[in-house]
C-alpha cells in the first residue's frame, strides 16, 4: 500500500482515538458554518441524552464559529507560507470524553490584534461565575455594538456556557498572520 | 400600520408583531451572522408602533437559541418597549424557557436588570418553533 493510502488510516485511528466525534477544515462560509452546526445538532441528539449539555455545546460550537468567520483575516496557508484565501479558513473539531466535550477551532488572525484578544481572554479566564454574568451584564448594557454585532459578547459567554477556564494558544507565522487555536471544555 | 409577519429559519426565529392587538411574538432561534440586518426592520416596526401602542402590549420571547450577535439587538427591542411603558402603557415581557435551561433564565434575567419592563418568567416543556 502506497504511504498516501496508510496515512488515511493513519488519519482515522488518529481521530478515534481523540474521540473526535466531527473535523472540518477549509473555507467556512456562512451556509458552512450552517451545515457544520446542524451536523453537531444532530450528533449531539444521538450520543448525549443530557438535554443541557447538548445546548450548551451547540451554543459554544456556534459561537467559537461566529467569532472565526467574523475575526478572521481572510488568509490560509498553503504549505510554502501564508497567502490570501477567499473565504474564512479555520479548522473545527468536537471530541468527547468521559468528562464532556472539547470544541476545538483555530483560525488565521492579524497579528496586530493578539494583544488584544489575549488580555480579554485572559481578563475573563480570570473571573468566576459571577464576575462572568457581571461583565456579560455590563458589556450587553452599554449600548455599543462592534461591526459584528456582538459588542465583544461572544468569547464572555462561551466562558459562560463552557464553566471552565478557555485553553488558548497563537502560532505566529510572519510579519502579518498569526495562527488562534482556542480549547473550550463543555463539562458534564 | 403594517404587520410583521415572518416564517422562522434555521437562523432566525419567526415574528409576528401585531400593531392592532399589541401582541409581539419572537419564536425559535436567532442565530445569524448578521443580527443588526434582520433585526432593523423589527426595531423600526416598534419606533412606529411606539406613537400610537395599544393601551396593553405583551412580548412573548420564545427562543431555543440566540447568539451574543442577536442579544445586542434584542435588548434594543425592549429599549423601545422600554419607551412605550415610559409614555404610560401597559408593557410586559413574557420570557419562555425550557424547564432544564437554567442559561435561557438567566439569560432572561439579565436583560431583567438592564430594562425597566416587568418581566413573566414562563417555563415550558420545550420551545415550539412550528
Amino acid at each position: 500500500m502506497s504511504r498516501k493510502l496508510d496515512r488515511i488510516f493513519d488519519l482515522y485511528d488518529d481521530l478515534e482515538r481523540q474521540r473526535i466525534m466531527l473535523s472540518f477544515k477549509g473555507d467556512l462560509s456562512p451556509d458552512l458554518i450552517n451545515a457544520i452546526l446542524s451536523l453537531i445538532e444532530h450528533k449531539m441528539e444521538k450520543s448525549e441524552p443530557d438535554h443541557r449539555v447538548r445546548k450548551r455545546v451547540f451554543n459554544v460550537a456556534m459561537e467559537c464559529l461566529q467569532n472565526l468567520y467574523h475575526h478572521h483575516n481572510r488568509s490560509k496557508d498553503n504549505g510554502e507560507g501564508v497567502v490570501l484565501a477567499e473565504e474564512p479558513q479555520g479548522v473545527v473539531m468536537i471530541a468527547h470524553a468521559e468528562t464532556g466535550y472539547s470544541v476545538l477551532t483555530g483560525n488565521f488572525m492579524a497579528k496586530p490584534e493578539v494583544e488584544s484578544l489575549k488580555s480579554h481572554l485572559d481578563h475573563v479566564n480570570g473571573c468566576d461565575p459571577e464576575q462572568l454574568r457581571d461583565l456579560y451584564k455590563n458589556k450587553l448594557g452599554d449600548g455599543r455594538f462592534t461591526p459584528s454585532g456582538g459588542g465583544g459578547l461572544g468569547i464572555i459567554d462561551i466562558a459562560r456556557k463552557s464553566g471552565s477556564k478557555l485553553e488558548y494558544g497563537f502560532v505566529p507565522l510572519d510579519n502579518d498572520n498569526t495562527f488562534f487555536s482556542l480549547n473550550v471544555n463543555v463539562g458534564y | 400600520m403594517n404587520n410583521i409577519l415572518l416564517d422562522g429559519s434555521p437562523k432566525t426565529p419567526t415574528v409576528h408583531f401585531d400593531s392592532s392587538t399589541g401582541q409581539l411574538e419572537l419564536r425559535g432561534r436567532s442565530i445569524p451572522e448578521n443580527s443588526i440586518e434582520f433585526y432593523r426592520p423589527l426595531i423600526d416596526w416598534i419606533d412606529q408602533y411606539a406613537r400610537t401602542p395599544q393601551p396593553s402590549t405583551q412580548l412573548r420571547v420564545q427562543l431555543e437559541y440566540f447568539n451574543t450577535s442577536s442579544s445586542k439587538c434584542i435588548l434594543d427591542l425592549f429599549k423601545k418597549l422600554e419607551t412605550v411603558r415610559n409614555a404610560g402603557n401597559e408593557v410586559q415581557v413574557l420570557w419562555h424557557y425550557e424547564a432544564d435551561d437554567e442559561d435561557m433564565l438567566e439569560a432572561g434575567e439579565d436583560y431583567q436588570a438592564i430594562i425597566n419592563i416587568p418581566f413573566k418568567m414562563i417555563q415550558i416543556e420545550e420551545v415550539n418553533d412550528k
